[in-house]
C-alpha cells in the first residue's frame, strides 16, 4: 500500500526589534540571565503591556509579502497557562481575529512550482527559559527572552513531503531575511517550527489522525524528524496499530520522536480578548505604506537577474539567496556595468574568501566601488586576470582600493612597448631554433617566445601587448 | 490650631495659602486623629508618620506650587507604591514592594500630595463589606458594629473619621461609590480610561478605576484633576484633555436634565434609603433641575454580567500569584504543580478562591459561548441604555448608591448572593465605562449615612460634579462627622 504524509508546519518567528513586544527592555541575544527584564516584562502586579510599533510593522509586512490579507482590527487574546517561563501565566497572543489569513508561499517541487497556502500569521509574545541544572534540586528561570515579539506563521496542510517541509521553510527564511524581519536562525532559537504530520493512502483526500512534532532545532532536523514520523506512522498502519492524536518531541541524537502527551490531556487555555490592549483598527494608509516599502522578493528579483542583466539562471538564483548579497552585486553594477564578470567574481574568489574567514558579505572591508575598481583595471589591461586573484584577497583583508594595493606593491603590468622590446629582443636572441621554427610558419612556436618574455617580466607584461611587440620584431628580423 | 484633620483639603489649601498653618501641623493633626481614632476604624494597614513629617517639609521647601501641597492622602492596598508594602489586602502578596509607583502616585507626588498610609480593603478588591481583608476588617466610624462597605472600605472609613483629608480607592463594580455612600462620605468612579490603571494591581482590568475618596465634591473635583489624564503606559487610557474640574462647581443645578431610572427603584430597597433619594430629587427639581423618568431596560442583567466578566479577568490576572517570582511560596514544594496548588492555597481567601474558579470556569471550552461571549453582549446592551439616554439630552442620572445602608459585621459573609447585590446600583456604571459619584443624601434614624448616586456621559465627569457640588451646596449631610 502507498501512502502519502500531508503536513502543516507552525513556525515561530523572533522579529528582530530593538526593544520587546510590550515594554523597552532590550532584544539583544545573551546578556547575564534576567538582565534584561523590567516589571513589564516580569509580570509585575499592576503593571501594563504597551505594544510596539514596530514589532506590528514587521508582522504587517510579513503578512503582505506572504500574500495575506491584513485585518482590519488589530486584536490581542490571553492564552492562559500555568508554567514557570511565563511570568503572568499567560502568554499574550491572537486568537479568532488575527493580524492576517489567506497567504501562499511558493516553492519548487521537484522542478515544478507548488503553493502551499498560508492559514494565517499573527503576533505573540515570547516566553522565558527554563534552566534545570544537574543534579539540582530546583529549577532556575531566566526572563530575558521573555517577551520578544514573535511571529506565528501557519501553513496549511498542504506540504506533502520532509523535503517539500524543508524547502518551505528555507523559503520563508530567504523572505523573512528579505523583509529584514528576523534572522531565522534555528540554532540560536530565532526560527522554531512544530509539523502537525499524518497519513493517508494515496489518491485520498480526507485526513488521517495527526501528530504533533516539536523540538525540532534545525532546518535539517526537521526534514529528518519527519522522515521518521512518517516512517512510524505508515509502520503502525501497515500493521494494524492505531496511531493516536498527541504530541511527539524530536530527539535529535537518537533520531526518534517520542511520545510527550496526548491530546486529551491538552490545555484549555482560556482564551479571551486581553482587555489591557483595547483592539483599535489598523489604518489602511499604514499598510499600503509597508505594502509600498516592501523590498523586491527574491523571485523578482532573480527574474530580473536573468532577464534585463542577462545572468545565467544559476548565477541570479545563487546571488539573489541572500539580499545583502545581492545589494552588493547591484551596488557594483552601479560603478561598473559588467553583470557576469561581476557575478564571476562574487561567487568565485569573494565568496571563497567569505567562507574561508567565516564572514558574511555586511562583514567584508572591500567595497562594492573597490571590487568595480578591480574589474576596470583588469580590463584597461593594467593587471592581469590572475593578478587580480592575489589582489582581490588583499582587498578584501585591507579595504584598500585596487589602485592603491597595485602602486603599493607594484604589480602593475607591463604595458610599456619599448620596455617590451627590449625583453622581446632578448627573448628572439636567446631562442634561435624557435626563431627560425616560427619563420617557417610554425605559428605556436610565438607562444613558447611569449612565455619567455612573462618570465623574463615575472608575470607582469601585458600578454597581448608581449604577443604584438613579438610579431612586429620578428617581421622586422625577415 | 485644633481640628485641622476635619478640613477639607480646599480648606487646608486655603489656611497654608495665607501662612497660618504648615504642612507639618495637618501631618501632626492628621496623624494624632488616626492615632486616636484608628483603633475602633481599622482603616488603615499601616500609616507612615516619619515619612509623611519628611515629605511635608519637603513639600513645603518646594515652593507652595503644586494643587495638593503637603495635603495627606491614604492609599488603598492595591495601588503600587516604590519600595512600599503594597499587598491588596493578601497573604499571597505579604512582603510584596514593587518596584515603581503606579502613575497616580506619581501625579499626587508631582503635585506635592503626601502619602500617609495605606487604607486596608477586601483581599483583591473582591467584597463589599472589607471582611475580606486577610488582615483584620475594617468598621464603620458610625456603627462599629456595621461594616464600612468595600472594597475600598479602609479609604472610605479613613476620610469619614478625618484619619485622612483624601484618600484613593479603586472602582470594579462599586468599590469605591458604595463604601462611599456607607461610611458618608463622596467618592467617584471616573470614565473608564480617564485615570491611568498603571500600577493598580488588576482585579479586572477592563472595568477597574482608581478615583478620589474625598470629604466634599470640591476636593473630589480637585484630586480627579490631579490623577486624571493619559498615560503612554496604560493603552486604555485616553488621550483627550483634562478640564479643570473645579471651575465646573457653579454651584446651581438650575437648568440641569436629570433622569430617574425607574429600574433603579425595586422592591426590596430600604425604605429609609428610597425615602432619602427622592427627597433629594424632590430638592433638585425644586432648586430648577429638569427631572424625568427614565428607562435603563437591562439593568436586571448587570449583576450576572458582571460576576462572569469580572471574575474571569480576575482568574487571569491573579494567575501571576504563583509563588515563581514575588510574594507568598509554600513551604518545600515538591514538584512546580505542588508548588503552584499550596502556594495558592494558601495565599488565597475564601472569596479570591471563589472568585477565580468562577472566572476559570465561564472560560473553560465548552463553556465560554454560553456565559463569557453572551455577557460581552449583554454588556454592550447595558452600555448602550447608557448612551441612548445621554444623546437624549440628559447631564446626568439620579440612583440610590447602594440599596441598604450599612450592614452588621458577619451579616452577610456567609451569604455571597447577598453581599454582591449590594452593588446592584453601581455595577452597570463600570460595565457601561461611565463615570458616577456618590454623595451623601441623609441619614438613616439610627444614623447610618445614605448616598445617592450621579452618573454622567462618558468623559463628562464635570456635569456630575456640577450637579453633586450644588445638592452640597443645598444640604449640609456631608459637612456631619461620626463621633469616635
Amino acid at each position: 500500500m502507498d501512502y502519502e504524509p500531508v503536513i502543516g508546519l507552525e513556525v515561530h518567528v523572533q522579529v528582530k526589534t530593538a526593544s520587546k513586544m510590550f515594554c523597552g527592555c532590550t532584544t539583544e541575544f545573551g546578556g547575564s540571565p534576567n538582565s534584561h527584564t523590567c516589571p513589564v516584562c516580569l509580570g509585575f502586579p499592576g503593571v501594563l503591556p504597551v505594544l510596539n510599533k514596530k514589532a506590528l510593522l514587521s508582522a504587517v509586512r510579513t503578512a503582505l509579502a506572504v500574500g495575506c490579507k491584513i485585518s482590519s482590527e488589530v486584536k490581542f487574546h490571553r492564552k492562559n497557562y500555568f508554567y514557570p517561563d511565563l511570568p503572568k501565566d499567560y502568554q499574550i497572543s491572537q486568537y479568532d481575529e488575527p493580524l492576517s489569513e489567506d497567504g501562499k508561499v511558493d516553492i519548487d517541487a521537484g522542478g515544478k512550482v507548488k503553493t502551499i497556502r498560508v492559514k494565517r500569521v499573527h503576533m505573540e509574545e515570547d516566553a522565558g527559559k527554563l534552566i534545570h541544572e544537574e543534579g539540582e534540586n530546583s529549577s532556575l528561570v531566566d526572563f530575558n527572552r521573555c517577551g520578544m515579539p514573535l511571529l506565528e506563521i501557519v501553513s496549511e496542510p498542504d506540504i506533502n513531503s520532509p523535503e517539500e517541509a524543508y524547502r518551505y521553510l528555507t523559503k520563508l527564511k530567504l523572505l523573512l531575511r528579505y523583509l529584514d524581519v528576523s534572522d531565522c536562525d534555528m540554532e540560536k532559537g530565532s526560527l522554531r517550527c512544530d509539523a502537525n504530520i499524518s497519513i493517508r493512502k494515496k489518491g485520498d483526500t480526507g485526513l488521517g489522525t495527526k501528530a504533533e512534532v516539536k523540538n525540532m532545532n534545525s532546518f535539517k532536523g526537521v526534514r529528518s524528524a519527519l522522515e521518521y514520523e512518517i516512517e512510524r506512522q505508515v509502520k503502525c498502519a501497515e500493521t494494524g496499530e492505531r496511531i493516536v492524536m498527541e504530541t511527539r518531541l524530536w530527539d535529535p541524537d537518537r533520531c526518534v520522536t517520542i511520545s510527550m502527551r496526548s491530546k486529551e490531556e491538552a490545555h484549555d487555555y482560556r482564551y479571551f480578548p486581553e482587555p489591557d490592549l483595547v483592539p483599535f483598527a489598523l489604518d489602511p494608509s499604514v499598510v499600503e505604506s509597508e505594502r509600498k516599502g516592501l523590498p523586491e522578493l527574491p523571485e523578482a528579483k532573480k527574474a530580473r537577474f536573468i532577464g534585463s542583466l542577462g545572468l545565467p539562471e544559476y548565477d541570479a538564483e545563487v546571488l539573489t539567496q541572500e539580499k545583502a548579497n545581492a545589494d552588493y552585486f547591484e551596488a557594483c553594477l552601479k560603478y561598473y556595468d559588467k553583470p557576469k564578470v561581476i557575478s564571476n567574481w562574487l561567487m568565485g574568489d569573494i565568496s571563497a574568501y567569505m567562507n574561508s574567514k567565516g564572514i558574511s558579505i555586511n562583514e567584508l572591508k572591500m567595497e562594492p566601488q573597490a571590487l568595480a575598481g578591480l574589474i576596470r583595471e583588469i580590463d584597461s589591461g593594467k593587471i592581469s586576470g590572475k593578478m587580480a586573484k592575489d589582489i582581490v584577497l588583499r582587498m578584501c583583508e585591507t579595504g584598500k582600493d585596487a589602485s592603491a594595493i597595485i602602486s603599493e606593491s607594484g604589480l602593475s603590468q607591463i604595458s610599456d612597448a619599448s620596455q617590451l622590446e627590449k625583453f622581446a629582443d632578448e627573448a628572439i636572441a636567446e631562442n634561435v631554433k624557435t626563431v627560425e621554427d616560427f619563420t617557417k610558419g610554425k605559428d605556436s612556436a610565438l607562444m613558447f617566445l611569449v612565455g619567455q618574455v612573462m618570465k623574463k617580466t615575472k608575470g607582469k607584461a601585458n600578454p597581448a601587448m608581449v604577443n604584438e611587440v613579438l610579431r612586429k620584431r620578428l617581421a622586422a628580423k625577415k | 490650631m485644633d481640628n485641622l484633620y476635619s478640613l477639607t483639603a480646599n480648606e487646608l489649601l486655603a489656611l497654608m495659602d495665607k501662612r497660618s498653618v504648615r504642612p507639618e501641623d495637618i501631618i501632626e493633626s492628621v496623624c494624632s486623629r488616626a492615632q486616636s481614632v484608628d483603633g475602633k476604624v481599622k482603616g488603615y494597614l499601616s500609616i507612615d508618620r516619619e515619612g509623611a513629617l519628611a515629605r511635608a517639609a519637603a513639600a513645603e521647601s518646594r515652593a507652595a506650587q503644586g494643587k495638593l501641597r503637603g495635603i495627606p492622602v491614604a492609599i488603598k492596598d492595591n495601588i503600587c507604591i516604590e519600595g512600599e508594602l503594597t499587598t491588596c489586602a493578601s497573604k499571597i502578596l505579604r512582603g510584596f514592594r514593587p518596584p515603581y509607583n503606579a502613575t497616580v502616585i506619581e501625579k499626587l507626588k508631582a503635585e506635592g500630595a503626601v502619602v500617609l498610609g495605606r487604607a486596608n480593603m477586601d483581599e483583591f478588591a473582591f467584597g463589599s463589606s472589607c471582611e475580606n481583608s486577610s488582615y483584620f476588617p475594617t468598621l464603620n466610624p458610625w456603627d462599629t458594629s456595621r461594616i464600612p462597605g468595600g472594597s475600598s472600605g479602609g479609604s472610605a472609613a479613613v476620610v469619614a473619621a478625618d484619619e485622612a483629608v483624601m484618600a484613593l480607592g479603586s472602582d470594579t463594580g462599586g468599590s469605591i461609590r458604595q463604601p462611599a455612600a456607607l461610611c458618608g462620605v463622596v467618592g467617584m468612579k471616573p470614565t473608564y480610561g480617564r485615570v491611568s490603571r498603571y500600577g493598580l494591581i488588576a482585579f479586572a482590568s477592563s472595568l477597574d478605576q482608581i478615583g478620589p475618596l474625598t470629604k466634599d465634591v470640591r476636593d473630589s473635583a480637585l484630586l480627579l484633576g490631579v490623577i486624571a489624564g493619559y498615560d503612554e503606559k496604560d493603552s486604555t487610557s485616553v488621550n483627550i484633555p483634562v478640564p479643570d474640574y473645579l471651575s465646573c462647581l457653579t454651584g446651581d443645578i438650575r437648568g440641569m436634565k436629570i433622569g430617574i431610572p425607574k429600574e433603579y427603584f425595586v422592591d426590596g430597597m430600604d425604605k429609609e434609603v428610597d425615602a432619602a433619594v427622592k427627597e433629594a430629587i424632590a430638592l433638585l427639581k425644586d432648586k430648577g433641575a429638569q427631572v424625568s423618568e427614565v428607562s435603563l431596560p437591562h439593568t436586571e442583567y448587570a449583576v450576572a454580567v458582571y460576576y462572569i466578566l469580572a471574575t474571569a479577568e480576575a482568574s487571569s490576572n491573579l494567575a501571576r500569584f504563583d509563588g515563581v517570582q514575588f510574594g507568598h511560596r509554600c513551604e518545600d514544594p515538591q514538584n512546580i504543580l505542588d508548588m503552584y496548588e499550596r502556594t495558592r492555597g494558601e495565599g488565597f481567601g475564601a472569596e479570591a478562591k471563589r472568585r477565580i474558579i468562577l472566572g476559570t470556569y465561564v472560560l473553560s471550552s465548552g463553556y465560554y459561548d454560553a456565559y463569557y461571549l453572551k455577557a460581552q453582549k449583554v454588556r454592550a446592551l447595558i452600555k448602550d441604555d447608557f448612551d441612548r439616554v445621554f444623546k437624549a439630552g440628559l447631564d446626568c442620572i439620579l440612583t440610590p448608591t447602594s440599596p441598604t445602608p450599612a450592614f452588621r459585621v458577619g451579616e452577610r459573609s456567609s451569604d455571597p448572593l447577598s453581599m454582591y447585590l449590594s452593588d446592584i446600583f453601581t455595577i452597570s456604571v463600570n460595565l457601561a465605562g461611565v463615570p458616577a459619584i456618590s454623595v451623601p443624601c441623609g441619614f438613616t434614624k439610627s444614623g447610618l449615612p445614605i448616598g445617592m448616586q450621579l452618573i454622567g456621559d462618558f468623559f463628562r465627569e464635570g456635569k456630575i460634579l456640577r450637579a453633586a457640588h450644588a445638592y452640597e451646596c443645598y444640604t449640609d449631610w456631608h459637612k456631619r462627622s461620626p463621633i469616635l
